[in-house]
């Protein structure tokens, strides 16, 4: 049983900080010009945090119990092969959702 | 390449985020169903998800004080999984630092991964845009998603039992991101931020409170960086 107030306590505090992690840039920084190396990093912020925070998933899906699994290993490579190629986020998802349920009624 | 619409950003934004109510549904019932499960109320349920919005960091924190540990745990943890949300805020404040400090209060109130990924993409495509076209935009992303997020967080409360395994929902947030991240790959800088993020994080899971994410992140950044200067050196990018 989660304890009260802790809770709301917590839930509190994530709320308030997690605004003021998105906020940190944003509201602070405003439309003072950064300098030009910050820039080019930040250029490349979604390409590297996405797909750091989707390998892991992909690689083992907490569905299986961490273990590599087949239909969602080929499902993952169709979505990013289609996207590569169609360069369409929808024509990409649909895809990878026909191959996951293809493969998991062919393989499971 | 496509060349750009003559749509307004509020219809492309709507549309550009609509695939994203498939994953926040599920997320979001996943969510509700969970914490009720832990002896949420549904009022503290729903309280939850409108005053965070991540549902990331919504479960690792529900899932640790589940676990009993220390409410500071919980909430620290809850804020590493977060983190990232920082790398978004500093990566948007270029194409809407300008705007009225209410409107970035908001933006930052607002700030997941899909309007983030889906306003970066777009403010990639349509260089040309004004100000005033790039809130449109984001806000008009966040129109299918976040009301999505508090409802279904509702829906799973109110539904209290777990969907079926068969359904594999859990998949539903690698597809789209997959699906989003794809069509980014414009260069071989990209394509290297993204690679060198990828293999971090997978040989990064052991480093506690998800901070092996933050430094894959920083990682790919980094290559992705060099590999630009590199390549405009070499005069094959512009």
């Amino acid at each position: 049983m989660i304890e009260r107030p802790e809770l709301w306590y917590t839930i509190a505090g994530l709320a308030a900080g997690s605004f003021l992690l998105r906020f940190a840039f944003l509201g602070f920084v405003g439309d003072r010009p950064l300098p030009e190396w910050l820039l080019r990093h930040l250029r490349y912020t979604a390409v590297a945090v996405l797909p750091a925070l989707i390998a892991p998933m992909v690689a083992w899906p907490a569905a299986t119990g961490g273990s590599f699994d087949l239909p969602r290993g080929l499902a993952a490579f169709v979505t990013l092969a289609a996207g590569l190629w169609f360069r369409s986020v929808i024509i990409s998802i649909t895809a990878g959702a026909a191959t996951l349920y293809l493969a998991l009624y062919l393989l499971g | 390449m496509r060349a750009t619409t003559p749509k307004s950003p509020l219809k492309q934004g709507i549309r550009d985020a609509a695939p994203f109510i498939l994953v926040v549904s599920p997320f979001a019932i996943v969510f509700g169903v969970v914490a009720t499960e832990s002896g949420l109320s549904i009022a503290e349920t729903l309280l939850f998800s409108v005053a965070v919005i991540a549902g990331a960091a919504q479960f690792t924190t529900l899932q640790l004080l589940n676990e009993n540990a220390p409410a500071v745990i919980a909430l620290l943890s809850g804020l590493a999984v977060n983190l990232r949300m920082a790398m978004y805020s500093a990566s948007l404040t270029p194409y809407l630092g300008a705007a009225p400090l209410w409107q970035r209060a908001l933006v930052a109130y607002l700030t997941v991964d899909q309007s983030y990924a889906c306003s970066v993409a777009a403010y990639e495509r349509n260089a040309s845009w004004t100000l005033k076209e790039r809130m449109t935009y984001f806000f008009a992303c966040c129109l299918p998603v976040i009301p999505m997020w508090y409802l279904m967080t509702l829906a799973g409360a109110l539904i209290g039992e777990s969907i079926p395994e068969s359904a594999a929902l859990d998949f539903a947030v690698p597809i789209t991101f997959l699906a989003l991240i794809a069509p980014m790959m414009r260069t071989p800088a990209h394509l290297a931020a993204a690679l060198v993020a990828s293999l971090a994080a997978l040989s990064l899971t052991w480093v506690p409170y998800n901070l092996g994410l933050m430094i894959a992140a920083t990682f790919g950044m980094i290559v992705g960086a060099q590999a630009e200067l590199i390549l405009k050196k070499r005069g094959m990018m512009t």
